[in-house]
């Protein structure tokens, strides 16, 4: 195949939002939405073959696309996934698709805006996924912050100014000392390449410096305990395809950075830390559980669901096994899927009652039957139950946590309770019981619309709970040769 | 002793003299032109600037046919040269001052009480200045161009005779303006003493040399006349503890003139510090580099923190500027620590170079925005007159956008790539600790440029302030094609770099 596809992955999208953009007015809403969805699937069609035509029986970077781009200082726009990056591009494009849907009816001012910035993001965050220079990653890491911030300030809620600031800030302070890091490898190796990265000797003191300044960037991004508070806020004042994206996509980046970035570059330093890195995620996933457990608002619970979540991620990829790696990774896809599904149950919630609050609800079932079918599995699956795909990930990394230490594996294993509670918790307040109020009396149940893109996450919940393997064996060989390179020392 | 005088080769100034010659004509004609738009002055003043970028593009062409070195000319015993470094900067000056001009066109006419012929002609005289400094070769060169640039620009912040705020502003700038240059004149002074004599900049340099080679340094003097040379520089560069003058003189200004001061100007200055401290005083280095750093942090911290707080975008681009000329010192300063390495001090300067450059560039189409949004009557430099300028008009905001965004160093703006290139000399010098306070002053600096964003997109528009943009189509364009080239040096940085490296060689010839 002599396509580039990844460079097709990254700018069809972002050829599509500019189409988009130039409708211009809201008096084309209905031409810049059908565009919008035509781009998203273009987008996710190119990003098809990479699966199918994917090797997975090589850790070698496939689909490489090497050009100079700044020849002065070395930085090529180097693109190339291996099987840990080739799932996040497609999920990334697939989710894209459903953000478009999502946002057919409820956004009605700005539309070609909304689209537009979903769709040039979308092939912000494929560069971001299959770059392997590092300069070419950290520009597409920051630019990606643009269209959320102006996604959360314009569409979203009554706090959006505070909320998209804080998100810009939080984030930009985390890459900008990831910045530094990178001009000191580029400056070590000659190279902006992360390949050659992998292989640089660096001292162990180095290797520490390294690993903290690609701990503030990407802890930002997951976000781990303590560097979390900025996504309940952003969450919760986004509209719900912002949500959707940040959740599903964004708080990968920080996953995926560790795994491109730390783990292979000082992986010294991340013997070194271990210990730090599991106790912050065990803090996340007991804590902020507890923290969720809290909240009133469905969305904010969601929010602290998803650092709960994300602290199962970095907890898997710390114990550095194959089954811990591999769990926390199908962890992030299932996420992925799971999260955008809860939130998108909230939006269709919210752009009925216009409120969010868990208390304003109550016998959402006899109104909204079909909606509430639906919402159940994905609370389910966000509670990790068996035959879901929460449950897969969760349960490879609590095995490989009982088998690293016993108390560690205890701990990690609280969250299928703590899970368990806070979601089916909210779930039973909000669709069970009777009938609380007349603004419940008067909802209608969800659109074809709504249902379709509800079906279709439903059916990768499920597929991917009943039948993870094709999941896994895409991802296999690289997490095996990864985790041989991070077992040898580099100095 | 006539008998030893020898008739200068007058070439290499010929962009020099055919502005000096083309703005006297002009501003004889202008006493005959009626029309109150002024169009015959306008059009003659933008075709000279166009001429003299045909005589240095001439001239620069001549030299690469001399030799495939571009050897550079000096000329006027040595007190003027002809090199990559002024050939370039100087043809930047003319498109900088040319676009000045065009943004300028319909602000000034809508205010009655700006003269027009003035305008253009002092305009000129400022970029006859601003060339004689670049092409400078000489202490008493450098103070001539100074000197003409500054007055030029004294008269033109007075211009508007009417305003109260433009008159002190002007005598603000005067003042301090006038206390600069004797400090630079002074610290000249006392160099002339310590080396001898010395007043060209290459004898400067041997004088220096040789002197350390014998070992026989008296820094004393040597150090005492730094200091003023670099407190004059930071002066006119415009940064703390020496940066009073430039935010009364930005906001009193008429939008205009405070355009013709933000973005030209600071070209020169840029090689005037360059010429002054890396082409003359290189051996001075170690003293000259912590005195940059120190100013480079202090204007980072004070610039970005103090713009936080600016109700008026003139006001607050005034402080950005500030800040933004810190972090080009930052460039400047770790050159020299990295003067072993190979081609590290190069780097580190065409990166300050690179910055200024691009600054420059963002600098323009964001006053050029704010004089668009201007009308008769409404100055439109209040940043709540820029509330919802997205449902206004969305291109404009998009422009508006990535021009904050390049400043604020966010990719893939060419603000990033300037901020990159500096951040990569100064950790190449091993000054970490200044790398990383520089990457969290430019952090407090993203909030006030995420808040112009933040105003346009996503508050509502003012009632009383629903206009269209009345500007002319070609404004329009002009400034949309320069907000568009920050986005496309932005993803393209290559060429503008390389010709900053290029440059840059005359200036450093010891490498």
């Amino acid at each position: 195949m002599s396509y580039p596809l990844l460079s097709l992955a990254i700018w069809v999208p972002v050829a599509a939002g500019i189409i988009v953009l130039a409708t211009g007015s809201d008096r084309n809403a209905g031409l810049a939405r059908t565009l919008a969805l035509a781009g998203a699937m273009l987008g996710l069609l190119v990003t098809l073959p990479l699966y199918f035509g994917f090797n997975a029986t090589t850790a070698d970077m496939q689909l490489e696309e090497i050009h100079a781009w700044i020849p002065n200082f070395n930085i090529r726009y180097h693109l190339g996934v291996d099987g840990i990056s080739v799932l996040f591009v497609i999920l990334n494009s697939f989710i894209t698709v459903l953000v478009v849907l999502a946002g057919w009816v409820a956004i009605k001012n700005k539309v070609a805006q909304y689209n537009a910035a979903f769709l040039i993001m979308s092939g912000l965050m494929n560069g971001i996924f299959s770059a392997l220079d590092g300069m070419l990653f950290y520009v597409f890491f920051e630019a990606s912050l643009i269209p959320l911030y102006l996604i959360i300030g314009v569409w979203g809620g009554p706090n959006r100014v505070y909320a998209a600031i804080k998100f810009f800030l939080y984030t930009l302070l985390g890459s900008l000392l990831f910045l530094v890091a990178l001009i000191y490898l580029f400056l070590a190796s000659g190279s902006f390449s992360i390949l050659v990265w992998h292989g640089l000797s660096l001292d162990a003191s180095v290797q520490i410096w390294l690993f903290l300044a690609f701990l503030m960037a990407f802890a930002v991004k997951v976000p781990m305990f303590p560097v979390h508070t900025w996504l309940p806020d952003a969450h919760v004042e986004a509209p719900t395809g912002g949500s959707v994206v940040l959740a599903a996509i964004a708080l990968k980046l920080g996953a995926y950075g560790f795994l491109r970035f730390s783990l292979p570059i000082a992986p010294d330093a991340a013997h070194e830390l271990t210990w730090l890195m599991i106790a912050l995620s065990l803090i996340a996933v007991v804590y902020i559980g507890f923290v969720a457990l809290a909240q009133k608002d469905m969305k904010k619970l969601v929010a602290y669901s998803s650092i709960s979540h994300m602290g199962f991620v970095t907890l898997g990829f710390f114990m550095l096994s194959s089954l811990s790696v591999e769990g926390a990774i199908v962890q992030m896809i299932s996420h992925g899927f799971v999260s955008a599904a809860m939130f998108l149950c909230i939006g269709v919630l919210y752009d009925r009652m216009h409120s969010r609050q868990i208390a304003d609800y109550g016998g959402v079932v006899n109104t909204m039957p079909k909606f509430a079918a639906l919402f159940m599995l994905f609370a389910m699956a966000n509670a990790g139950l068996p035959a879901t795909s929460g449950f897969v990930g969760e349960f490879m990394v609590i095995l490989s946590a009982v088998k690293f230490n016993f108390w560690i594996g205890f701990a990690a294993a609280s969250t299928m309770i703590i899970g368990a509670a806070y979601t089916l918790w909210m779930y039973k307040r909000v669709i069970f019981g009777a009938i609380a109020n007349e603004h419940v009396r008067a909802l209608t149940d969800i659109s074809r619309r709504e249902f379709l893109i509800l079906a279709l996450l439903a059916l990768c919940v499920l597929g991917m709970g009943l039948y993870p393997q094709p999941f896994t064996e895409v991802m296999h060989v690289s997490v095996e040769n990864l985790l041989k390179h991070v077992a040898l020392p580099k100095y | 002793m006539f008998a030893n005088f020898a008739v200068p080769d007058f070439f290499p100034a010929a962009p020099e003299i055919f502005l000096l010659a083309m703005t006297c004509v002009i501003l004889l004609l202008d006493l005959t032109v009626k029309s109150p738009r002024r169009t015959l002055t306008f059009a003659l003043t933008q075709a000279t600037l166009l001429g003299c970028a045909l005589l240095t593009l001439f001239l620069f062409i001549l030299r690469g046919i001399a030799s495939q070195e571009f050897v550079a000319n000096y000329t006027f015993s040595n007190m003027f040269v002809d090199d990559g470094l002024a050939d370039f900067l100087k043809l930047l000056t003319y498109f900088t001052v040319m676009a000045t001009l065009f943004y300028s066109r319909r602000y000034i006419e809508d205010r009655q009480a700006i003269p027009k012929g003035e305008y253009y002609v002092l305009a000129l005289f400022a970029t006859l200045g601003m060339m004689v400094m670049i092409s400078a070769n000489h202490f008493l060169t450098i103070y001539l161009g100074l000197e003409l640039l500054s007055l030029a620009l004294y008269a033109t912040v007075a211009l508007n005779r009417t305003s109260a705020t433009a008159t002190e502003a002007a005598m603000k700038y005067f003042v301090l303006g006038a206390l600069a240059s004797g400090m630079l004149l002074y610290g000249m002074s006392m160099l002339y003493g310590a080396t001898h004599g010395a007043l060209e900049i290459g004898a400067v340099a041997e004088q220096l040399r040789s002197a350390h080679e014998m070992g026989s340094v008296d820094k004393t003097a040597l150090v005492f006349g730094l200091v003023f040379i670099v407190a004059g520089l930071a002066f006119k560069l415009g940064v703390v503890p020496f940066h009073m003058w430039l935010p009364d003189v930005y906001h009193g200004a008429p939008t205009s003139v405070t355009l013709l001061i933000a973005a030209a100007p600071k070209l020169a200055a840029f090689a005037m510090t360059v010429r002054l401290l890396v082409g003359g005083l290189l051996d001075l280095s170690a003293d000259w580099c912590a005195m940059l750093m120190l100013l480079a942090v202090l204007s980072m911290a004070v610039g970005n923190m103090v713009a936080i707080m600016q109700t008026n975008i003139k006001r607050m681009l005034a402080y950005s500027a500030i800040s933004h000329m810190g972090f080009m010192l930052l460039g400047l300063a770790a050159g020299v620590s990295v003067a072993d390495k190979p081609l590290g001090l190069m780097a580190a300067y065409s990166a300050s170079m690179f910055y200024v450059v691009t600054y420059v560039l963002t600098t323009l189409a964001a006053f050029g925005l704010v004089m668009l949004l201007a009308r008769e009557g409404f100055e439109s430099d209040r940043l709540d007159d820029f509330k919802g300028l997205n449902k206004r008009s969305p291109w404009f905001a998009a422009m508006m956008m990535i021009l904050m965004l390049s400043m604020a160093g966010i990719p893939f703006f060419v603000g990033f790539f300037a901020k990159f290139a500096v951040l990569r000399a100064v950790v190449d010098s091993g000054h970490y600790w200044l790398a990383i306070a520089a990457v969290l002053f430019s952090l407090i600096g993203a909030f006030y440029y995420l808040r112009v964003i933040k105003i346009m997109y996503f508050d509502e528009p003012e009632a009383d302030n629903a206009q269209p943009i009345t500007a002319c189509f070609f404004t329009k364009a002009l400034v949309s094609a320069n907000s568009l080239a920050v986005a496309a040096i932005g993803l393209f940085p290559n060429l503008l770099l390389g010709i900053c490296n290029a440059s840059l060689l005359d200036v450093l010839p010891r490498i």
